[in-house]
């Protein structure tokens, strides 16, 4: 009992935070669903689930986002081989650049994508313009990375001594990887592909502007019902939808992840380099190349076009604010106020994401106690799956009064994004985090360490490197949310994804041209940022 | 002194340790013996404050450690495979909790320590790069390093081969002797229990059934059960029994008797007599497996020079210091 | 010395929540509600700082603008959050969402006194009595007067053209369901044929039409003249947009079909329950003020309602308004927005 009660008191504060802003607010928007002029009247809402259109939505939502995942973690996995266990010059450049895609307001994305794909682009021949295939392709863009990151943190730790074992038997190479690497990586390829399948399921912008318009999928629609129509019972029908199918895939893909034995040994052997037998590495990683590279590679041209010709004349409008003041603001202010925003959210969703990590991956003395875990566990992950729209219209309806009075708050736009990028956190940090050996903190324990000596003795020196990618997710997500970040109020200090979407909506150019180049100047500020994220060390951090 | 009073430990209400009593003295050494799954490894972990107590009490010194911390019981715990932290080095691994307590003169206690456990020169050394016994051996050093007042060792030297679990066995009571160290070590080698401890506690399917003076526990093992596991080949009862007490010069009241492997000597004129059933020689001596006239297979030895083969009729004498006299089951 | 070492990056982490964070940042003070004033707006909403500026000084009010969402998502705020309103003044509702916000009563009364020529943009059924028009802004059909002069092609002037075998597959319009101009076209389309308007969609997308998810999509993508260069010569878009597309030589090369147009009207309005009426009514007054409307073109890209504003100068030449849009009643669009479009998405995703 007083175990529970710890892992209750630990899991108070993201507890807290997450009732406070998910919670209430999804429900209250559920409620004016289900309350018509002050009646409960669920019979609307069981009405709207029974409509040939959406079945036809909750179909195509499963699929593409199941075809969207399967891409990714097929792509992602030998991907992360490469980029994690393999030594090759630019191989950190290489992984900075991959996180770039999660940073560019899907806007500008699908614009990059349709002049590639569009009938006037370079390949405008595949006919994939409006296709399913390109929305598929277009999930994989934003969302191979998270596959990349999250099993290459995982792998660099494994032990490479089971997999030489399992050769000297005479296990061949892909023998190996399927009786002994793949086991020991499910957790983190489960975690990393029911992140992506949620990312998948609630994209939106990719579906309508790479689908043209011909697909819808759960999000759209309730986008569609809820700003468009203020159809707020066949809304809360969808959500409900979301909901339960979210629950569904967490009870299974909890199923998935757990393993009999956890414990990873730590290695810090220095990865060997490239060689012949790397190949399906090599390959994915190209693919991966020309997914994530080819968009982003007509974005620096379309940049770079002034006139008929070519030059830097975008970008030094960035600066002078471009012809008739088009800009909000100067791009350096948006820029600011985005990395500004970016720090707030990345250190909540660390501090949320670590606590909820060590209370899920504690080992549990009794079933309730597991239970209890699981139930966090799979609490934290709501919030990737519900509508953005939803959140967004509940925190205006539900947060208006003292002393949650929170909704002209500029805390509400860093909780929100550090809200979608929690389970991203604690699925980076979970799996290193149960991988520890426990007896390890018990020996820490016993020599007279407390609680933070232990975590710092013990978990820190494992934790430091998925930490690192668990920021560096946290704050690509926050430079690039656009979602919450324009529905919620903003003051006069627009983010870069705000500025973007005011230049590229507005006719002439120039505007375009400095859409795309405040793109560009985007995605290299996440870049550069992820590269010196990636080159911090913090050696005595885990020396002690 | 450590005092366990009545203490049980149940997970998800299935019972693991069940009533057990146990008191432990300053500078006394003593091994829980029991086979595993008997929740002495979980007794062990109640005491260093890893488990929550179901019922009863733990108490130092007449102090009840229910609301204590692991890190602040003073206590340390050496797992059986050492948990050294694999990114220190050995040095920085047994000055630890040296460090934790900014102790002064750290190295040189650390240095100290290393001569203890005969691994000078170490210091700079990872874990990775040492050999089991070179890592319990600092696993040993580190949990010595600020004089715990109480020593839990689980199962510390099972994870070696055999020749160098008795050399290490050795050591760890001399290292233990020299540093006056209460411990209190679960072991299911009763070779290796034999060695360290003073006293023994044994344990099985969660109870205590037996504990005091390590020779006084060895010679009246509890019930047939426990004279098993104390390393006696078998237990006689019933008229098998009353034979056997009769032929060493013992009362015969109806008790059932715990035999070694060498209590019958292969003897001339001894009082018992006997068909060989097989004969396997050893260096020291040969073992033989004997169908005793009254008692039945039993297992006797015979001196090198003599050679019983199967078949043969002999006779043979009982040592009666390799009986033990233990009450029926029934 | 150790613990000095774990001290720096916990120390460097204190610091980027003091200094380069929002909450570190010096957040603006909060000032009592009688000295600020609060406008709830949509996102493309702009003015020079220097005109919000004049105001503050003007009229002693510090101004808070909240500005997010389409105004689609604006007015269903403005809805659900009628009880306690998100601030003290709302622009950006438009005609084809104003009748939903009217009947809501999200509005408070407040007839300002409108500038010359705003009269014909007020909203019909409410005259003015509570809703201010602030801009306007019509969604035409655009073509690339070059490219058809290219290809010897007449262009195309009026819908029933747009459905004609010489210009399949030249046209491309962002989606009703999505997109504002969208609903804008589907109304024009709604205006000009009725009940027989799903059959002329049918047409349309048979003749070739693409749909995209926004404007943005449209014509910055598939439009010949948009920033990707497209492969389509005719587009949807606005009344302005030739505007911007001016060469070298001082022509556009594109223009307005003003035969297809459907006019947007953007409102200003006192919220019901501000906490500072007085400040939401010098807002709107302000929004009204010549300053303002002559800045709207260069800083939201619409028409100013005040008749007497000059125009810049490629305004005043290229971006030609049509004098009679399609129009379809406000109280109409707020009764069938629901139907239509769900009629509109099964046709053209047939």
């Amino acid at each position: 009992m007083r175990r529970i009660l710890a892992l209750v008191g630990l899991a108070a504060v993201p507890l807290a935070v997450l009732g406070v802003f998910f919670v209430l607010p999804v429900s209250g928007m559920l409620s004016e669903g289900f309350w018509v002029d002050g009646r409960f009247d669920p019979g609307a809402v069981a009405d709207v689930l029974t409509r040939p259109r959406t079945l036809r939505v909750i179909w195509f939502t499963l699929w593409s986002a199941l075809a969207g995942t399967t891409v990714s973690v097929l792509l992602g996995v030998p991907a992360a081989h490469l980029l994690h266990r393999r030594r090759f010059h630019g191989r950190g450049v290489l992984r900075a650049l991959l996180l770039v895609p999660f940073v560019l307001p899907t806007v500008v994305v699908g614009v990059a994508f349709r002049e590639l794909i569009g009938e006037a682009g370079p390949l405008g021949f595949l006919g994939f313009d409006g296709s399913a295939g390109a929305i598929v392709a277009g999930l994989a863009f934003f969302n191979v990375a998270v596959v990349i990151r999250a099993v290459g943190a995982a792998w660099e730790s494994l032990d490479p001594r089971p997999a030489e074992a399992a050769a000297a038997l005479g296990a061949s190479p892909a023998q190996v990887f399927r009786t002994v690497t793949l086991p020991a990586l499910r957790p983190a390829i489960v975690s990393a592909a029911s992140v992506v399948f949620l990312f998948c399921a609630t994209a939106f912008g990719v579906v309508l502007t790479l689908g043209g318009l011909r697909y819808s999928s759960i999000e759209t629609e309730i986008y569609l019902l809820t700003t468009n129509l203020l159809d707020l019972q066949a809304a809360a029908a969808l959500s409900i939808v979301q909901l339960v199918a979210i629950t569904a895939l967490l009870v299974v893909t909890s199923r998935l992840r757990a393993v009999a034995d956890p414990r990873l040994a730590r290695t810090t052997a220095r990865p060997p380099r490239v060689s012949v037998g790397d190949w399906p590495g090599v390959l994915a990683t190209v693919l991966v190349g020309v997914l994530v590279g080819l968009p982003i590679a007509a974005l620096v041209v379309g940049s770079l076009q002034v006139g008929d010709g070519w030059g830097l004349g975008n970008y030094r409008a960035l600066t002078t604010g471009g012809s008739r003041d088009a800009l909000l603001v100067p791009v350096t202010d948006a820029l600011v106020t985005s990395l500004r925003t970016a720090v707030d959210a990345t250190w909540m969703a660390l501090s949320l994401g670590l606590l909820v990590a060590v209370v899920v991956t504690r080992r549990s003395h009794t079933r309730a106690e597991r239970r209890v875990r699981g139930l966090l566990d799979g609490l934290f992950m709501l919030p990737l799956g519900v509508s953005a729209v939803t959140l967004g219209f509940g925190f205006l309806i539900t947060l208006d009064e003292p002393p949650l009075d929170l909704r002209d708050s500029l805390l509400l736009v860093p909780i929100a994004q550090a809200l979608v990028a929690l389970p991203l956190v604690v699925r980076t940090l979970a799996p290193a985090l149960g991988g520890v050996d426990d007896r390890q903190r018990q020996a820490a324990a016993s020599l007279g360490a407390g609680p933070l000596r232990t975590f710092a003795t013990v978990d820190l020196p494992v934790m430091w490197k998925p930490l690192l990618a668990a920021a560096g997710f946290a704050f690509a997500v926050s430079l690039g949310e656009f979602g919450a970040t324009s529905f919620l109020a903003r003051d006069e200090s627009p983010t870069m994804p705000i500025v973007i979407f005011h230049l590229i909506g507005h006719p002439g150019a120039m505007n375009y041209g400095m859409a795309l180049a405040a793109s560009v100047v985007l995605a290299a500020t996440t870049a550069v940022v992820m590269l010196a994220v990636e080159r911090l060390r913090v050696p005595s951090l885990g020396a002690f | 002194m450590l005092t366990l009073d009545g203490v049980s430990i149940a997970y998800d209400g299935v019972p693991a340790v069940i009533d057990a009593s146990l008191r432990l003295e300053d500078g006394e050494v003593l091994a829980v013996l029991g086979p595993s799954g008997s929740g002495k490894s979980t007794l062990l972990r109640a005491v260093a404050g890893l488990e929550p107590v179901t019922t009863g009490r733990i108490a130092w010194d007449d102090g009840d450690l229910a609301g204590v911390p692991t890190h602040k019981r003073g206590f340390a715990l050496m797992f059986q495979d050492g948990q050294l932290f694999g990114h220190l080095t050995v040095a920085r691994n047994v000055g630890y909790a040296l460090r934790l307590r900014r102790t002064p003169n750290a190295a040189a206690r650390v240095r100290e320590l290393l001569e203890l456990v005969g691994l000078e020169g170490y210091g700079d050394r990872l874990p990775a790069t040492l050999s089991g016994g070179e890592r319990q051996r600092v696993a040993l050093a580190r949990s010595l390093a600020v004089q715990p007042r109480l020593l839990l060792l689980d199962e510390p030297l099972s994870a070696l081969d055999a020749g160098l679990r008795e050399r290490l066995a050795n050591d760890l009571r001399d290292i233990l002797r020299a540093a006056g160290t209460t411990a209190l070590m679960v072991t299911h080698d009763q070779e290796e229990a034999f060695t360290v401890a003073d006293r023994l506690a044994v344990m099985r399917a969660g109870r205590i059934v037996q504990q005091g003076d390590i020779a006084a526990v060895w010679r009246a093992p509890a019930d047939p059960e426990t004279a098993l596991f104390l390393g006696y080949a078998r237990v006689l009862e019933g008229e098998s029994a009353g034979t056997l007490l009769r032929a060493a010069g013992l009362p015969d009241d109806d008790a059932a008797v715990a035999v070694r492997r060498s209590a019958l000597v292969v003897a001339d004129a001894g009082p018992l007599a006997g068909v060989v059933v097989s004969a396997r020689v050893t260096p020291e001596l040969i073992r033989l497996v004997v169908e005793v006239d009254g008692i039945g297979a039993v297992d006797a030895v015979a001196r090198l020079d003599t050679h019983p083969a199967a078949g043969d009729r002999v006779s043979m004498v009982v040592d009666a210091s390799r009986l033990a006299v233990t009450p029926t089951t029934s | 010395m150790r613990s000095v070492r774990v001290l720096v990056p916990l120390m460097a982490l204190a610091l980027s929540t003091t200094a380069c964070s929002v909450i570190g940042g010096d957040s603006s003070s909060e000032k009592p509600a009688s000295d600020r004033v609060v406008l709830v707006t949509h996102e493309s909403f702009a003015l020079p700082k220097e005109l919000t500026r004049k105001f503050e000084k003007e009229s002693g009010y510090d101004l808070v603008v909240r500005a997010s969402g389409d105004a689609g998502a604006l007015t269903n705020k403005l809805v659900l959050t009628k009880d306690d309103p998100l601030g003290d003044v709302s622009f950006g509702v438009d005609n084809t969402f104003a009748s939903r916000a009217l009947d809501e009563g999200v509005f408070a009364p407040y007839a300002a006194a409108l500038p010359d020529g705003a009269d014909r943009f007020v909203l019909a059924g409410d005259d003015g009595k509570t809703l201010a028009p602030v801009d306007s802004a019509s969604v035409c059909v655009n073509v690339d007067d070059a490219w058809f002069a290219d290809k010897g092609v007449a262009p195309p002037t009026t819908l029933d053209d747009l459905v004609k075998p010489a210009y399949r597959g030249l046209f491309v319009t962002s989606g009703a369901a999505t997109s504002s101009p969208g609903m804008a076209f589907l109304l024009a389309t709604i205006a000009r044929y009725g009940d027989d308007w799903p059959a002329y969609w049918t047409r349309l997308m048979a003749n070739g039409t693409q749909l995209t998810d926004g404007w943005s999509d449209a014509y910055q993508v598939d439009f010949t003249q948009g920033g990707g260069k497209g492969k389509r010569p005719i587009v949807l878009s606005y009344d302005s947009s030739p505007a911007f597309t001016v060469g070298d030589d001082g022509t556009s090369t594109t223009s307005a079909l003003l035969d297809t147009c459907f006019r947007q009207v953007e409102y200003a309005g006192v919220l019901a329950g501000a906490d500072n009426p007085q400040g939401a009514k010098a807002l709107v007054d302000f929004l009204l003020s010549p300053e303002v409307q002559a800045a709207l073109p260069d800083s939201m890209y619409v028409f100013p309602v005040d008749s007497s504003v000059e125009l810049p100068a490629d305004w005043s030449a290229f971006a030609k308004q049509p004098t009679d849009p399609w129009q379809v009643d406000p109280a109409d669009i707020a009764e069938h927005r629901d139907e239509w479009l769900r009629e509109w998405s099964d046709v053209t995703s047939r």
